[in-house]
């Protein structure tokens, strides 16, 4: 079993990442904050006016470490990888397969139940934790919704009825996620409905920027197990999209979903983390930023057993099993995708 | 595992200093300074096994001395630290 390397995340200002020997100096002001050897790392992520040395870069491609450049909302601009590796047959296989109409449908839609049966979780798990019976019956038969969504899954004939199901599916289940947010705070993170690019309150905000990070991880996972994560399934081939890395983070988005509900409910994340811009965007300011990073890595050292391997694993490494599974069922190793089920 | 590697390197001499710095530089490079000549690693055996070799390349046994000591797997409880130095835990969030 191969161990969760640890990510380094920058998120001041003006640092400058220096390769010294084999560790990572950062330095903000000529001052040296921290130092972190490069075996223990993955990769690094750095947010906005961040510096980073032409050496340490070099070194990180050798490695095979990612460098994420991501603008100061957690927006993904750039990465640096080294050499496309891992195996050419693998993406071929990908390739076809993506041609395979009854395969793409097949796997489109085992990523769709995944989302919501995990979603469907969340909200039952609001209800039960309810404190107000009005809350609880609004926020199970949101639940009672997905369910319905869920059945329906199985009949859709091609993608777009797919598509369709989970469309809907999202608007219910946004539609009543705001219940589970604690009542004295529930008007400042209101919540109507997904909006994006930019988001318009902050719940959306906190949600897009956890999705970003996530996103990042499932990007990451796909492209260490040697697929394409340009060429997706349920989602449309576009320039410079991740569309496979999309699909794949649908079964996941209940970690953020839940992460973000967690941090607004213990009153981690308060309203005036939030920066309001004019024309209605809002964004996350910087210690608000930090606080959510540190809950996302600690969120992923959390360990569950897993279903269908059972034995523990970390929360961070659910996206790499999901990316081989999904590797194997391409190479037709295993007979179809199964998504992460929450249990 | 958390190993804990101090050392004493003899500076009467300027090849002592010298050697002070190298044997500081590949510590540097693998674990955290925690006092000044006291380093802690959190690696496996087998890098263990290559810090090992690669220190006493630098040192000189006639004159120096060196000592590795291996602690079992988990970390947090084996450590107290006081006073004004905090190490950073490389597996716990790593936010700047």
């Amino acid at each position: 079993m191969q161990t969760l390397l640890n990510t380094l995340y920058v998120t001041t200002p003006l640092s400058y990442l220096h390769l010294d020997n084999d560790t990572v100096r950062i330095e903000v002001e000529r001052e040296t904050k921290l130092r972190v050897p490069l075996h223990h790392l993955g990769g690094i992520v750095v947010f906005g006016n961040v510096l980073v040395s032409p050496a340490l870069m070099h070194r990180l491609a050798d490695n095979g470490q990612s460098l994420v450049l991501l603008d100061g909302n957690g927006r993904f601009k750039a990465r640096l990888e080294g050499p496309v590796s891992g195996n050419i047959l693998l993406r071929r296989a990908q390739h076809e397969k993506a041609n395979d109409a009854a395969f793409t449908l097949e796997v489109a839609r085992a990523c769709i139940a995944g989302k919501l049966r995990n979603s469907r979780q969340v909200l039952l798990r609001g209800a039960r934790e309810a404190k107000d019976a009005a809350d609880a019956s609004v926020l199970s038969r949101g639940a009672d919704d997905l369910a319905a969504a869920l059945r329906a899954l199985p009949g859709a004939a091609d993608l777009d009825v797919v598509r369709g199901v989970e469309g809907e599916a999202a608007r219910q289940y946004f539609g009543c996620i705001n219940f589970i947010v604690r009542t004295d705070v529930r008007e400042d993170f209101s919540l109507d409905g997904r909006t994006r690019r930019p988001p318009r309150d902050r719940m959306n905000a906190l949600l897009s920027f956890l999705y970003a990070m996530l996103m990042n991880d499932c990007r990451s996972a796909l492209e260490s197990v040697g697929l394409d994560p340009q060429l997706g399934f349920l989602h449309a081939v576009r320039p410079g999209r991740a569309a496979l890395a999309l699909d794949l983070m649908e079964e996941f988005r209940h970690q953020a979903d839940r992460l973000a509900l967690t941090l607004v409910n213990r009153g981690q994340v308060q309203a005036g983390d939030f920066t309001l811009h004019e024309g209605g965007g809002v964004t996350l300011a910087e210690q608000g930023r930090k606080t959510v990073v540190v809950a996302w890595q600690e969120r992923k050292q959390e360990t569950l057993s897993h279903p269908l391997l059972e034995q523990p694993v970390a929360l961070g490494l659910l996206p790499q099993l999901q990316a081989r599974f999904l590797a194997r069922t391409l190479r037709g190793d295993m007979e179809s995708y199964l998504p992460f089920l929450l249990r | 595992m958390l190993v804990i590697v101090c050392y004493d390197v003899n500076t009467e001499t300027r090849e002592g200093r010298r050697r002070l710095r190298r044997v500081a530089r590949v510590c540097e490079g693998v674990g955290q300074r925690v006092q000044k000549s006291v380093f802690e690693f959190q690696i496996d055996l087998a890098k263990m096994e290559e810090l090992e070799r690669r220190l006493l390349a630098e040192i000189k046994p006639e004159e120096d001395n060196l000592r590795l000591y291996r602690l079992a797997e988990s970390r947090g409880c084996e450590v107290r630290e006081h006073g004004v130095f905090k190490a950073t835990d490389f597996d716990g969030p790593l936010v700047l």
